[in-house]
């Protein structure tokens, strides 16, 4: 910036003075550091965490100053970066979640890929750094990183030990040990056996990945737009048509679509096993006043023998395109410094969210993490369990709008609206019309 | 008789333009972009739209979801505007007769009439909570089992009555007004000639409270159509599931969370073709028959 030039004429004592300090305050931020923005869907206790690891980073340096912009939900952020793009408005970093990787994936030129962001900006960088769980799930066909997996989380059971001390039960580590024993002590002790918080997440992503089973053709869809997905397959039909029977039978409790709603009774004492978010971790020890403990969603043994690793949740970090070299490398530098292992296990500890690099996550082992809380570190075991063909990850667009017909057609099949058969009828074909609609839009 | 006329004709057009350019820019402009994108399929980041002709529509058309969610739309619209105008119709006429402490009856009616239809929902889902809501427990006390946002039709319920609780007070102040407005002589002659309130409200109040319903009716229809959606958003919690939900808020689940601008704007247009329809009955068929003093 210029410093500001005024006519002699007006030159009294006290604007000078404060041309000074105008220009000084101006021009002083503007030449030293380069701004950037970082639009982020993390509210609450999460979001002052996000405060805390920018703060630290601009702390931490003099070259480059980056703001947090807290934009409203996982949608809201989305829909907020693909407006500001098209107004020419976009931050520097954009957080998007699982679910609208493919939109900001299949957006070529509205990214820069992260792992050619890193290296071209001199900041060291390989895959095999980060845990074999998150390597992937955002990276293109080929196997280039495109976002940055910020907070990763992964679906885990928790239980509540004193119901299952009560029962005489152990967590089940299979479907059919949890209906044909775990239930059924369970309901003779007062608790409502099993309740979950995300059906097509829990119970459809990750019955895929858990049970390595294709969720959609064209390899999960990373190889191409033009896909179906596997909705008529009949493990996940019969794996529903189960639920059903536990809800009716008293073995679970269903409370419709939102989160809370099915977290309480868990946090409330009524419900035994609750399948949640390893994210979940850090609030439920400040909700729950029982002790609980977690472990890896179970596996139907019908479908197989060898359960696999489960798909990262949570969202990434993108580096939005149409940015200044300069503003490029401060974005480089921030997630170096992000995933530096120290940043990692602060975040880890913080949060309950998945440390995303092998040396975060050795640092929390080394540093007595896991003895403390040993619940903490399930989410990263499972996403460290044997991978399989299907277990790294799917890509479908218009994914938020096909996540929104499974849960409305989940929920008339579990409250007797509709059939087993008309529900996932239902499913298969609007989420193969919704694919070929963004197939085309991508043409 | 010679026409009135301004002597310099500039002046009327210069008079006009600051509300025309409003109405340019907040109406006809998005309006137009609305209708033009609803011809085409766009990459949400925009970097390309295929023309698709009239596709957009014909999905609609063939969508039983859209089909069903049109229903709703409707006895959710009659049944939000018919118990809001009748409830205030009700506490209108009821507080009109009170004499001592009028005021204070009014000022608790109008009330509810500052919440903000965001936190009208808020509280709604808070009452109707299924871990914790009294309304719930109250429910569960009669031994019905109470589920918002599990079964179709308790969301509808509760959707309902937090919508028709919200607008009470608006009708209530106009309708109260109206009321008022009634020359004393009027209804002093009513009452010599008939001794029956009822129907003494039909013949003589009513039809004078004529123009006040009439502009009532359209403000609630819009209400219900429109500036519900603030508590649907919240008692939904952002994810409807098998919830009802109305056009608008289809609309915004499609366009917003889904990103398909051109499936969206089509809905959009829909809904603007539906509202201008509506608009010209109403003053098609109901204006003839009200008689404004």
């Amino acid at each position: 910036m210029r410093p500001l030039r005024l006519g002699k004429h007006i030159m009294k004592t006290t604007s000078v003075i404060f041309a000074g300090a105008v220009s000084a305050v101006l021009a002083g931020p503007a030449f030293a550091q380069t701004e950037i923005e970082w639009w982020h869907a993390m509210g609450g206790s999460l979001g002052e965490t996000v405060n805390k690891i920018a703060a630290d980073f601009n702390a931490s340096q003099s070259d480059y100053t980056i703001t947090p912009v807290f934009k409203g939900s996982y949608e809201e952020t989305l829909t907020a970066g693909i407006a500001a793009f098209r107004a020419g408005e976009q931050p520097n970093v954009l957080q998007v979640f699982d679910a609208g990787a493919a939109t900001v994936i299949g957006a070529q030129g509205a990214t820069v890929a992260v792992q050619d962001l890193l290296t071209d900006n001199g900041v060291p960088f390989d895959i095999q750094d980060y845990i074999s769980g998150v390597r992937y799930f955002y990276a293109d066909s080929d196997g280039k990183m495109i976002g940055m997996p910020f907070n990763s989380s992964s679906p885990i059971m928790y239980y509540n030990v004193e119901a299952l001390n009560a029962a005489g039960v152990t967590p089940p580590v299979t479907w059919e040990e949890f209906q044909e024993t775990t239930a059924p002590a369970l309901v003779e002790a007062g608790y409502i056996p099993l309740s979950q918080s995300h059906m097509p997440w829990i119970f459809t992503e990750n019955f895929f990945s858990r049970h390595n089973l294709p969720f959609a053709t064209g390899n999960n869809g990373y190889d191409s737009a033009s896909v179906t997905i596997n909705m008529d397959a009949p493990e996940i039909r019969d794996h529903f048509a189960a639920f059903k029977g536990w809800i009716d039978n008293g073995y679970a409790g269903f409370w419709g679509a939102g989160w809370d709603d099915n977290a309480t009774p868990f946090e409330q004492g009524e419900v035994a096993i609750w399948l949640g978010s390893s994210g979940s971790f850090g609030g439920l020890q400040q909700t729950a006043e029982f002790p609980f403990s977690a472990t890896y969603l179970p596996y139907w043994e019908a479908i197989t023998t060898e359960p696999t690793q489960t798909f990262i949740g949570g969202a990434a970090l993108f580096a939005m395109s149409g940015h200044s070299d300069a503003e490029n490398k401060a974005t480089a530098e921030f997630f170096r410094y992000l995933t530096s292992p120290e940043v990692q296990y602060m975040w880890h500890q913080e949060t309950g969210y998945v440390p995303i690099t092998e040396a975060a996550y050795e640092l929390a082992k080394s540093d007595g993490h896991y003895d403390r809380f040993p619940a903490a570190e399930v989410g990263i075991q499972q996403l460290s369990l044997p991978a399989g063909d299907w277990t790294r990850g799917y890509r479908m667009g218009f994914y938020v709008q096909i996540r929104d017909v499974m849960n409305r057609e989940y929920q008339r099949y579990l409250t007797g609206e509709t059939s087993l058969d008309d529900a996932f009828t239902a499913i298969k074909s609007e989420a193969d019309e919704l694919l070929a609609r963004f197939a085309q839009t991508q043409g | 008789m010679k026409r009135a006329a301004f002597s310099q004709p500039l002046m009327p057009v210069a008079l006009l333009m600051p509300q025309l350019i409003i109405i340019a820019v907040f109406f006809y402009w998005p309006a137009w972009e609305a209708v033009y994108s609803s011809f085409f399929l766009q990459d949400p980041f925009g970097f390309g739209a295929s023309y698709v002709g009239a596709d957009n529509y014909t999905r609609l058309a063939r969508s039983t979801e859209y089909g069903k969610v049109a229903g709703f739309t409707l006895f959710f619209t009659l049944v939000v505007t018919f118990l809001s105008l009748g409830i205030a119709l009700l506490l209108a006429v009821k507080a009109d007769k009170v004499i001592r402490g009028a005021k204070t009856y009014r000022t608790l009616l109008m009330w509810v009439y500052a919440v903000a239809p965001p936190v009208a929902g808020f509280l709604g889902s808070l009452l109707f909570n299924q871990n914790i809501g009294p309304i719930t427990d109250l429910f569960a006390f009669f031994g019905y089992d109470l589920q918002i946002g599990l079964n179709y039709n308790d969301t509808a319920f509760a959707m309902i009555t937090v919508s028709v609780w919200k607008q009470i007070p608006v009708n209530f102040i106009f309708l109260l007004s109206g009321l008022q407005s009634i020359p004393v002589s009027v209804r002093e002659a009513a009452l010599i000639d008939n001794q029956s309130g009822v129907r003494r409200f039909w013949d003589i109040t009513f039809p004078l409270l004529a123009p006040t319903a009439f502009f009532l009716l359209i403000i609630n229809i819009t209400y219900a159509l429109f500036d519900t959606f603030g508590i649907i958003d919240i008692m939904v919690k952002g994810n409807p599931a098998s919830n009802p939900i109305t056009l608008v808020y289809k609309v915004y689940t499609d366009g917003f969370r889904g990103n398909d601008l051109g499936g969206s704007s089509a809905q959009s247009v829909v809904l603007m073709v539906l509202v201008l329809l509506l608009t010209i009955m109403q003053f098609r068929m109901l204006e003839r028959r009200i008689h404004y003093t």
